[in-house]
């Protein structure tokens, strides 16, 4: 992260809220702040740093009736988490349609009463419409039946798709999606087997 | 709200219209198992019993001072009990700072009983082989303000500190998944698989998410309070362990409890 970066975040959250420094919530440089600390602990896998913010966190935790993202918070969020995707060294995007169906299935993963020996999944179908014959899904993102068919299966198209998954917010700074690969839920091979379910033409997801 | 002045979003957004309007041809999921559940028991809420054994604890001496609880100020004055949860949290002057009723049944069980403070914390949640008194207690609480008006207003500083700290945490990002209570219930009218979510952040939504707790939670056979439910949210946001009582819980109740302003009590609720 470079140093501009760093210090317009911290104006950012300086301006934000004058009771953030007095209610002692907001990360700092050391970690989250007091309250934070003392009102958790450590569980299984979510140790008490899973409370400290990156900076990405901390510019997206403002109440929607407070500032907004200025201009150049956006377009640094943007070019930093961009920065961020490692597209896989094989120039390979689409994986399994099958094992990316099971991943979009699994909602283990990272919580303190999760295993972590077991294989973490993406949960795609609890936010996203994905394929047709599964009526479970979420309403917290767009519905991607039909997404490969929509989209086609270029090159780009796969390449964005990789991206997306591996940083939400390279496209949509502050978005409800987590950033799969940039915060090591999904391993290259996980995310191109999703991509493979969002693009493959065998897919599920793109059966009428 | 940010402006979203990316092609790439725009289309994303223009695929989601058309894809919603496919979506509507798909079977309509049908997934209420608590409708299907209360059905099945008429008006029976299995909470009854923990309302029963939560009256009994209530009146029943105990601890080494040998006590009942009839002597606990929820608020409204030792004892009394009628209507006391419809105005909690509040700020309580012989403690010096803001409770929820949780919080404020343990300082009773300290200070007026004497059950050390750790040996009353072993049982917050009762599973199965042992029960929680805080369940059964909270229980008999919320029924004896079913039908009164929720009215927890941030009339001393306290109070506005509790609530301004409970905003900051429900848009807390934070963990591997980014989450804040705000990525589940920032929103009207979206849900988890076919879970709906409250929005809690106003006040329709905060009433409905508030209002019915505690809760017989029919996927557990157990009374959980709203101390139950907030810890679980935090799992599920991937955080460490809330602490039951601590200032965070108390701020985030603050919060809710506040914009459910107005609201009509109906607890113990039944929940999935
Ligand atoms: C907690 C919610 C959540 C989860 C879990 C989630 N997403 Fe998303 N997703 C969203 C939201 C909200 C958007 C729209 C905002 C945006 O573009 O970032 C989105 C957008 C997308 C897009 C971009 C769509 C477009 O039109 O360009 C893709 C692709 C996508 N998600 C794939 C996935 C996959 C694959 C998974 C699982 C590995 C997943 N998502 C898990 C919330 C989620
Ligand atoms: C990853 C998703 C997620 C996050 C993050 C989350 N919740 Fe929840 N929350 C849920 C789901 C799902 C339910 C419904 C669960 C059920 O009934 O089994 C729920 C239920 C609730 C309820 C009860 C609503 C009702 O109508 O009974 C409250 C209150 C609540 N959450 C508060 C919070 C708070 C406060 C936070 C942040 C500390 C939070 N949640 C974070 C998913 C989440």
């Amino acid at each position: 992260m470079n140093r501009a970066f760093t210090l317009a975040g911290l104006i950012g959250a300086a301006i934000m809220l004058p009771a953030l420094a007095s209610a002692g919530l907001a990360g700092t440089n050391d970690g989250a702040g007091a309250v934070l600390q003392q009102s958790f602990t450590a569980k299984g896998q979510a140790g008490m740093d899973r409370l400290d913010q990156d900076e990405v966190q901390r510019l997206c935790s403002r109440a929607p009736d407070g500032p907004a993202l200025s201009e150049k918070e956006y377009a640094e969020i943007m070019a930093s988490q961009e920065a961020s995707v490692r597209y896989p060294a094989d120039g390979q995007y689409l994986g399994d349609w099958r094992a990316g169906e099971k991943i979009a299935q699994n909602g283990k993963g990272f919580q303190s009463s999760d295993d972590p020996a077991q294989p973490s999944g993406g949960n795609c179908y609890a936010c996203h419409q994905l394929a047709r014959g599964e009526v479970s899904y979420g309403t917290i993102g767009p519905s991607l039946y039909l997404y490969g068919k929509l989209r086609g299966n270029d090159a780009e198209t796969q390449r964005y798709t990789y991206a997306k998954i591996y940083n939400s917010n390279a496209f949509l700074p502050c978005s409800s999606m987590p950033r799969f690969g940039h915060k090591g839920i999904l391993d290259e091979q996980q995310i191109k087997d999703v991509v493979a379910l969002l693009l493959d033409p065998q897919s599920p997801v793109n059966a009428e | 709200m940010i402006a979203r002045h990316r092609t790439r979003a725009i289309a994303g957004l223009a695929f989601a219209a058309l894809t919603a309007a496919s979506s509507i041809v798909l079977a309509q999921p049908e997934d209420d198992p608590v409708a299907e559940y209360r059905a099945m028991m008429g008006d029976d809420n299995p909470a009854e019993f923990w309302v029963m054994r939560g009256e009994a604890l209530w009146t029943t001496p105990r601890g080494p001072a040998s006590v009942s609880l009839e002597q606990c100020d929820l608020g409204m004055g030792p004892g009394v009990v009628k209507g006391a949860y419809a105005h909690l949290p509040r700020y309580f002057a012989d403690a010096g700072e803001v409770m929820d009723l949780e919080t404020r049944l343990l300082h009773c069980m300290v200070t007026l009983q004497g059950i050390p403070r750790e040996e009353a914390l072993k049982q917050r949640f009762g599973d199965g082989a042992r029960e929680s008194d805080f369940e059964a207690l909270a229980a008999f609480v919320a029924e004896e303000s079913r039908g009164q008006m929720l009215d927890v207003p941030l009339d001393n500083p306290a109070m506005e500190k509790a609530y301004a700290l409970g905003k900051e945490m429900f848009f807390y990002r934070a963990g591997t998944h980014d989450f804040s209570c705000a990525t589940c219930h920032g929103q009207t009218g979206v849900r988890i698989r076919l879970q709906q979510l409250p929005n809690i952040s106003e006040a329709e939504g905060a009433r409905a998410a508030y209002s019915g707790w505690p809760a017989y939670r029919v996927s557990q056979g157990e009374v959980r309070t709203m101390q139950w439910r907030l810890q679980d949210c935090f799992r599920q946001q991937r955080l460490p362990q809330l602490e039951f009582g601590s200032e965070a819980s108390i701020a985030l109740t603050t919060y809710i409890a506040h914009n459910a302003n107005g609201a009509v009590m109906d607890a113990p609720g039944m929940k999935r």
